[in-house]
């Protein structure tokens, strides 16, 4: 669909610098929908009483997509937060493996032990997410010293987190320990401007979390992370530094969080509608879309049958992933340690 | 450290340490050690002395002051291939490592269904009785022994502490070590040369005896021990086991010991209170209440929040050897 | 003095009277000797542990003067000896506290040169690094809540402790609420065995200030003025409700870390010496006796003053009795304590 002829190629001067393929801006583009039908999907059956609980990451599209799309499949590892389903989804999860997961499904990546979205593939260099805030950072870091370590260049590791996660102190000792050893870490903040309800004056003393790169001796870059191509050049720059041993970068991405925190949260109760609804003018879903068609890139009719398919395929893996079977009540025992894990020998 | 054979050496606990180390960094290029003052310092107690010397600052990594990632850069350094053995200097300064430990270590094989594991090890001293104050004296294991998925070793002898320490290097999963400070230079012992390994979750029967079960770990065994033997002079016998691991740790051992001698007393310098003891207790109760003549007893440490500085706080705080024989004394004349 | 950098212009521009001038430089005579007699106790045997703060004089007596007594809370860690000294506390009370006597401050429970004093507005600290910080912080907050204008939190830690976790959070959470509170860093370019390049990669602290959203400032630790009117005008702006400020003096360890440390098995000898050229002590005592404000003759005199009290501090403590063994029992909650309750 893509792949039809341009005849004027001065339309494509935006997307030249950014050196991606007709097919990849197309790839970007399917994430970021998919991403927020299989959302619109977890919310759903949520209220049809299905699952007891979704999160969503409305508003991340872009920067879960273009960074994705920075992220070097089976050599890069991604170290993500709970709010990452863009990002899982561009590196190879599946929808039907998401579904599982909303599911609690035996075949989920936990077997249906964790929160929807915390994923764990080790084929896609996937870590396994906590729900515990800025836990993951310091094996991100770890991660990275031991790509260091191996002498395997070309390699890096890319962790995300938000912006309430930043006020961790598990946050500040992994940019430290990263900056001190030079690794191949990109640190992406998806600022999204709210921790549940702590808005960010309340979270921090100064809005811009990327200047507190400088007090660690590393780059820090602050990007649109409703611009899905900003997004993906700095990440993937950053990528390509820590990559061949420029050490760490600290990559703010501004964007905000369209829905409640979860299916939990009430977001009426600490935000007004007029503010989200003021910020949904800058929906990074339709700016790509117009981008895209602005370009030529995808037609009007390309755009819908981008939509039908993605449908398509969450209802199909919705189907398919209800279908399967819970994890067996034995499994609650199993995989505690590589043994049993008895406290008690004997 | 002297040789005495060729089949075995003497050594206090921190060579025993050291040595293991030292043969785990030579034979596995995965192995690091990561903690505050490890390298050129060569640890508060010398136990990696050279290392950074021999195996360069990127195996022996000097860490700025920071538990929490300590520990949790470990974590993600074993999930990624690497075998870590993570130092936390004094095991008071664990603390801040906490979440990393029991939120996120002992749970990644858990959470990710097997997909990932954490193959790592957490030394650190700990205990009293070398006037170390609020901070630097403090027994942590109870805090840690109600965690599935984390394993705990406290060994008291040199052959233990290698035998144990190769084990836990060997375990695919965290375990945390603990090192009774004040028996590092104290204790001193054969150890077996050569590579071997002590399974994790056994005990060691160190005496004999037919009257009184006494179980003890850390520097307790020693005194234990010492008290037993004495009282063999009044005609007494005791049996003295040395737990070792306290997560796994080993039930056959006490059951058997327990139904032979028909009395217990447990022993250890931590806090009575929810401690080590409790739960030997509360097994021993389940699983052979009525082969017992006697109370089960527990001789710990008071419930007061740490032992001082000044010398009496400190040895108000621990036991000693007579107040153990006093104790094993009114228990098998019960 | 030519080896120091210490500011020779005007005394004047720093608005300290004489006798403040010279209760500085007392206070480092006094920091330095009782240093000097903790290492010698523990060398005789007498206690088991010592820890010294040479090279932090200027820094610490500096901070203390402008420090309000009486009003300013100080939160401050174990190599703090001329800043608690400079903020009232005497040589006889640190001797207690080396000598773990009953009398010490908090009874003998906690390692020498852990303080806590309300009546000097001392908060009580552990041994634990950064644990204090986040304590220093509510005390801020306490204040603002209770608007205590004029009133402000100096909180105190070494270059090593910045890296841990309770750092940030709490530079973060006083830069949320602009509270009256300073971070003063005491940079000496040593934790225990690591040095500042292993310990950090921007080795200029007060440059993370701006990424808290507050300002940040360096000064030369070694110049006991220029530390006085860094602490005074962070001070100032935190007890008039201007918030937060962090500031970083450079200084260096000439000790070992404690009695139980060996220096010499990380660092050498010469580069110690090489720094100890800036000796913070002869150098002010050379700026003082330069603009007339001490002569040599009051300089010997203020040493042997401080030798005296030094040593009659020391055999009063000495002679004082150890807490008692029931002494372990007490103070653990308002109250008798037992875990059952019958
Ligand atoms: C250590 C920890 N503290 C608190 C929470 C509860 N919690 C879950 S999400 C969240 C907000 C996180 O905000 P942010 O980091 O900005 O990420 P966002 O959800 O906005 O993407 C909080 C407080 C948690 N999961 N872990
Ligand atoms: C939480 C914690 N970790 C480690 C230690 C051990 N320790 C005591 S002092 C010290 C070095 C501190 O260095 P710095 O903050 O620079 O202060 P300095 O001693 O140089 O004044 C270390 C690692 C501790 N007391 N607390
Ligand atoms: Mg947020
Ligand atoms: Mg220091």
């Amino acid at each position: 669909m893509a792949t039809k002829q341009r005849a004027a190629s001065k339309t494509r001067v935006p997307f030249e610098r950014y050196g991606l393929t007709d097919g990849q801006l197309v790839a970007i583009f399917r994430t970021m929908l998919l991403q927020r039908m299989l959302e619109n999907r977890g919310f759903q059956l949520n209220r049809q009483g299905k699952i007891p609980f979704a999160s969503a990451s409305e508003g991340h599209e872009a920067v879960q997509a273009g960074a994705a799309m920075a992220f070097e499949r089976g050599k890069d590892i991604l170290v993500p937060y709970y709010r990452d389903l863009g990002l899982a989804l561009g590196i190879g999860v599946t929808p039907y493996e998401v579904l599982l997961s909303l599911f609690a499904r035996a075949a989920d990546h936990s077997a249906g032990r964790q929160f929807p979205h915390h994923y764990a593939s080790r084929r896609l260099g996937l870590h396994t997410i906590s729900s515990v805030i800025a836990a993951q950072l310091p094996h991100a870091v770890g991660a990275a010293y031991a790509l260091k370590q191996s002498g395997d260049g070309g390699r890096a590791v890319l962790t995300t987190f938000g912006d309430g996660a930043t006020s961790e102190g598990e946050w500040h000792e992994s940019l430290n320990f990263a900056a001190v050893h030079r690794l191949p870490v990109v640190f992406l903040c998806e600022n999204n401007e709210w921790a549940i309800s702590t808005p960010l004056d309340k979270q921090m003393g100064q809005p811009d979390i990327y200047k507190r790169a400088e007090g660690y001796g590393i780059p820090g870059i602050v990007v649109d992370g409703m611009d899905a191509l900003t997004c993906y050049s700095a990440v993937r720059d950053a990528l390509a530094r820590a990559r061949s041993g420029g050490g760490p970068s600290l990559v703010e991405a501004k964007c905000y969080r369209f829905l409640a925190h979860t299916t939990d949260d009430d977001d009426r109760a600490y935000r007004s509608r007029e503010e989200v609804a003021n910020r949904r003018k800058d929906d990074p879903v339709p700016r790509f879309e117009q981008l895209l068609l602005e370009y030529s890139i995808l037609e009007g009719q390309d755009v819908e049958a981008l939509k039908r398919g993605v449908l398509e395929e969450i209802n199909e893996a919705t189907d398919r992933a209800e279908a399967m079977p819970y994890p067996s009540p034995s499994h609650l025992y199993d995989g505690v340690c590589a043994d049993r894990g008895e406290p008690w020998l004997g | 450290m002297a040789v005495v054979s060729t089949q075995s050496s003497v050594m206090n606990n921190v060579e025993a340490v050291r040595a293991t180390l030292y043969e785990a960094m030579k034979n596995d290029d995965r192995t690091l050690i990561l903690g505050e003052d490890v390298g050129a310092r060569g640890n508060v107690f010398l136990i990696t002395k050279d290392f950074i010397n021999e195996f360069g600052p990127q195996r022996v990594i000097d860490t700025p002051i920071a538990e929490a990632s300590i520990v949790g850069i470990a974590v993600g350094m074993a999930m990624e291939g690497l075998r870590p053995i993570a130092e936390i200097q004094f095991a008071d300064f664990i603390y801040p490592s906490y979440n990393q430990i029991v939120g996120e270590a002992a749970k990644i094989r858990y959470r990710s269904n097997g997909e990932y594991t954490c193959p790592l090890v957490i030394r650190t001293p700990y205990g009293g009785g070398v006037r170390g104050a609020l901070s630097h004296s403090v027994s942590v294991e109870a805090l840690f022994y109600h965690v599935p998925g984390l394993k705990i070793v406290a060994p008291a002898f040199p052959a233990d502490v290698k035998g144990l320490l190769n084990a836990s290097i060997d375990d695919p999963d965290p375990v945390l070590f603990l090192e009774h400070k004040k028996t590092y230079r104290l204790i001193k012992g054969e150890v077996p040369n050569g590579h071997y390994t002590i399974p994790l979750g056994k005990a060691n029967l160190l005496k004999e005896g037919s009257q009184l079960t006494v179980v003890s770990y850390g520097l307790y065994v020693h005194w234990a021990l010492e008290a037993a033997i004495s009282l063999e002079q009044e005609g007494l016998s005791v049996e003295v086991i040395d737990l070792r691991s306290i997560r796994p740790m080993d039930k056959a051992a006490i059951l058997e010991s327990v139904r032979k001698t028909r009395k217990l007393l447990i022993v250890h310098e931590d806090n009575k209170f929810g401690g080590i003891g409790a739960e030997i207790s509360a097994m021993v109760a389940e699983e052979a209440l009525f082969d017992l003549d006697a109370p089960i007893r527990r001789l710990a440490a008071p419930d007061v929040p740490a032992m001082g500085y000044a010398m009496p706080l400190e040895e108000e705080y621990m036991s000693s050897p007579g107040e153990m024989a006093d104790a094993m004394r009114e228990m098998v004349k019960f | 003095m030519a080896s120091t950098d210490i500011a020779t212009g005007t005394l004047e521009r720093y608005g300290l009277r004489d006798e403040q001038l010279r209760a500085i430089f007392r206070n480092m005579l006094l920091q330095r000797q009782l240093d000097n007699r903790g290492f010698q106790l523990n060398r005789q045997g007498k206690v088991p542990f010592a820890l010294g703060s040479e090279g932090h004089e200027a820094l610490q007596a500096g901070a203390a003067m402008a420090f309000n007594r009486g009003s300013d809370v100080l939160a401050p860690y174990y190599r703090d000896l001329g800043l608690c000294l400079g903020i009232g506390l005497s040589p006889y009370e640190i001797m207690l506290s080396i000598f773990a006597r009953a009398a010490d401050h908090n009874g003998g429970r906690q390692f020498p040169n852990h303080y806590s004093s309300r009546a000097a507005g001392l908060m009580s600290f552990s041994s634990i690094l950064a644990a204090h910080l986040p304590h220093a912080v509510g005390a801020a907050y306490a204040i603002k809540y209770r608007g205590e204008a004029g009133r402000a939190v100096l909180a105190t830690c070494g270059d090593g402790t910045t890296s841990e976790g309770e750092w940030h959070e709490s530079m973060n959470f006083v830069a949320v609420h602009k509270l009256p509170f300073v971070m003063l860093v005491e940079n000496n370019e040593w934790a225990i065995s690591t040095p500042l390049e292993k310990q950090m990669a921007e080795p200029q602290i007060w440059k993370r200030a701006a990424g808290y959203g507050m300002p940040g400032r360096r000064f030369n630790g070694f110049d006991p003025l220029e530390t006085y009117a860094a602490v005074k005008d962070a001070m100032d702006r935190a007890r008039s409700g201007g918030g937060p400020t962090l500031i970083e003096g450079t200084c260096y360890r000439y000790l070992a870390h404690s009695t139980d440390d060996n220096d010499m098995t990380y660092r050498t000898r010469e580069a110690v010496l090489e720094r100890r050229k800036q000796d913070p002590v002869p150098a002010f005592e050379a700026v003082l006796v330069e603009h007339g404000v001490l002569t040599p003759g009051d300089v010997s005199a203020m040493r042997k003053d401080v030798l005296r009290e030094t040593n009659e501090a020391t055999d009063a403590a000495e002679a004082l009795p150890y807490p008692q063994p029931a002494d372990l029992y007490t103070h653990i909650y308002e109250g008798a304590w037992e875990p059952w309750q019958s």
